[in-house]
């Protein structure tokens, strides 16, 4: 018992600065409360009832699910937004892996200025970068009737419906692939490079090592980049909301799930509908990065604490 | 290299140069891609509105009419020299948003990593589970609740949401448990330090690059904001700058021909509202790249 009793001033102490550690989470547990909790639960009693002229506003338990489910333009815009996510992901992945790794071997100047170059779309707005695009894409103010009219082409239109689709992926690829660029490159820095000499002596090739040693050690880092990639492309909304103007008709009022929820309720006042968008795509989110991490069979993977 | 002397010269120097140069052409090609649209900009920026559509040197090279300074003289008085509102809500949003998001996030993520209490292991569960929440899901329940509040079409209606950083509290924790040794913290209330006091004495100066890295990341996720401003404001007076350009845009291609010269007042306008952004991280590049990497390192 004399355990116990030399224990116990030890655990009155732990629980007072228990009360203390509530202390410094408190602030940000209420805006946690405030911003997240209450949002979603109001947009869940919302999506439980709907709006119509004639019956005023009814309890309609899972009806409007039943009606987003079956709706075809936001299944529509659904589709567009997993499409997208399944060329653009591992296209941007690419892309900045190919460019960490290039860095991560190089310690020229260039390679320093690149690495700031490849960087710098990532601290401008996607509006600003969606617009500039937008305005490279244009017939009248871009390069491409020019470039095209040297060899006597006609420019293709990026901006039409046929288009809009690899239009919008390089504006993503444009301004996101630096952003992961960066968190992979830092992650290969932190590989003690013995770990390279070793398998240097055991013969193996830079490709070998590149695909053999590096990338595996880096998967962590690669795993949380890829579930923010999904998170993001699946509620995609600037980029797209800001070429609309501009792309006649190639972008719809449903074209993703934002949009669709965004006009439902400042176009057609339909706010309990909108409610019922909005939470069933932050459940089709949640789905898609449970099965993306349970298939990566690497559910610690970043989020560890 | 102190191993390749060792081996002839001949045989292992041409294969890595020729690597280097393949190496450096792929790195010049993506400069060239990432930097285009801003040279673009850059260029385009000093064209008057009939250069923009019909200049002499092409979309990518200047016209023969150095216009800037009379592109910027336009912008800075159009209607009563709205844009350096916008620019000033954009700074005043992103500034006090940023600002209380870090502050938040220091101090949770230093609870969380620091104290044991009673239900921190499930509430920072609950914290992970949150980061993967869709934050524009959340933009129209926000709404709608601060329209019950009555509170959209205020500045607090994008302040406040702005303060909600899970994944800088994550960021805050797995900085603060690795710099932070415990035993620091016990000889410093041995000494007679509070809890607070110490927090700000001891724990405080050793998160710096984690704090700047959080503070970096919510300044340009408020000032880039798009959809919720776009949705909980309708006065012009409080938009930030990313929603007054692209509503000045959206303006110009429904009425093609008249808003010629709003297209240059676009340009200049989104050049100019780049800047402070881009200068931020040029000069705070050695806290970033270490920091940013902190969430996937572990």
């Amino acid at each position: 018992m004399s355990v116990s009793a030399a224990a116990r001033p030890r655990r009155r102490r732990s629980i007072r600065r228990g009360w203390i550690g509530w202390l410094f989470v408190a602030p940000f547990g209420i805006v946690f409360l405030v911003f997240l909790v209450a949002p979603l639960a109001y947009a869940f009693y919302l999506s439980l009832f709907s709006k119509g002229l004639a019956t005023g506003t009814v309890f309609s338990g899972a009806g409007n699910y039943v009606k987003a489910f079956t709706d075809p333009e936001f299944l529509s815009g659904l589709w567009f937004v997993l499409r997208f996510a399944v060329v653009l992901i591992p296209l941007q992945m690419a892309v900045s892996l190919a460019a960490a790794l290039v860095l991560d071997s190089l310690t020229t100047r260039l390679s320093r200025f690149s690495r700031l170059a490849i960087f710098v779309p990532y601290a401008i707005p996607a509006v600003i970068g969606t617009l500039m695009w937008g305005f490279l894409y244009s017939p009248v103010f871009g390069p491409l009737t020019g470039i095209f009219g040297a060899i006597n082409q006609s420019a293709p239109d990026i901006l039409s419906a046929d288009n809009i689709f690899g239009g919008l992926l390089n504006v993503v690829v444009w301004q996101w692939a630096g952003y992961y660029m960066i968190i992979i490159y830092a992650a290969l820095q932190g590989i003690d490079p013995s770990i390279y000499e070793a398998a240097r002596i055991d013969g193996a090739t830079p490709r070998q090592i590149a695909f053999r040693v590096k990338i595996p050690m880096i998967s962590s880092a690669m795993v949380l980049i890829l579930v923010f990639a999904l998170i993001g492309t699946l509620q995609f909304f600037t980029e797209p909301q800001v070429l609309k103007p501009i792309a006649n008709g190639a972008i719809t009022a449903s074209f993703t799930p934002n949009i669709y929820a965004y006009n439902l309720a400042f176009q057609f006042s339909q706010f309990n509908y909108a409610s019922t968008i909005s939470f069933a795509l932050g459940i089709v989110v949640f789905i898609a990065v449970y099965i993306f991490l349970f298939s990566t069979r690497k559910r610690r993977g970043g989020f560890s604490s | 290299m102190t191993t390749a002397t060792s081996i002839p010269a001949g045989t292992m120097r041409r294969p890595k140069a020729r690597r280097n140069i393949t190496a450096h052409i792929f790195l010049v090609a993506l400069i060239v891609y990432f930097l285009l649209p801003l040279w673009w900009l850059v260029v385009a920026s000093t064209k008057d509105p009939q250069g923009l559509f019909t200049g002499t040197g092409g979309a990518l090279w200047f016209d023969k009419n150095f216009n800037l300074i009379a592109n910027l003289q336009e912008l800075f008085t159009y209607k009563g020299g709205i844009y350096l509102k916008w620019l000033g809500n954009s700074a005043l949003y992103s500034l006090v948003g940023g600002v209380g998001a870090t502050v938040l996030a220091v101090l949770a993520g230093y609870g969380f990593a620091k104290y044991r209490f009673k239900g921190r292991d499930l509430s920072f569960a609950i914290l992970l589970g949150s980061v993967m929440v869709p934050l524009t899901a959340l933009v129209i329940p926000t709404f709608m609740l601060m329209s019950q509040l009555h509170l959209t079409n205020t500045i607090w209606a994008v302040i406040l949401p702005s303060l909600l950083s899970p994944f800088g509290v994550y960021l805050m924790r797995v900085y603060a448990a690795d710099a932070i040794p415990d035993e620091l913290l016990d000889a410093a209330r041995v000494d007679g330090s509070g809890e607070f006091r110490t927090f700000l004495r001891v724990a405080l100066p050793l998160m710096r690059p984690a704090v700047v890295t959080v503070l970096l990341l919510s300044v340009v996720g408020t000032w880039n904001n798009y959809f919720l401003p776009l949705a909980v404001l309708s006065d012009q007076n409080l938009y930030p700058v990313t929603v007054g350009l692209g509503g000045w845009q959206a303006l110009a291609a429904s009425n093609n021909g008249g808003g010629t010269s709003l297209y240059t007042l676009i340009v200049v306008g989104s050049l100019v509202s780049i800047i402070p952004l881009i200068i931020a991280f040029l000069s705070l590049q050695k806290y970033w790249q270490g920091g940013l990497s902190l969430g996937a390192l572990k």
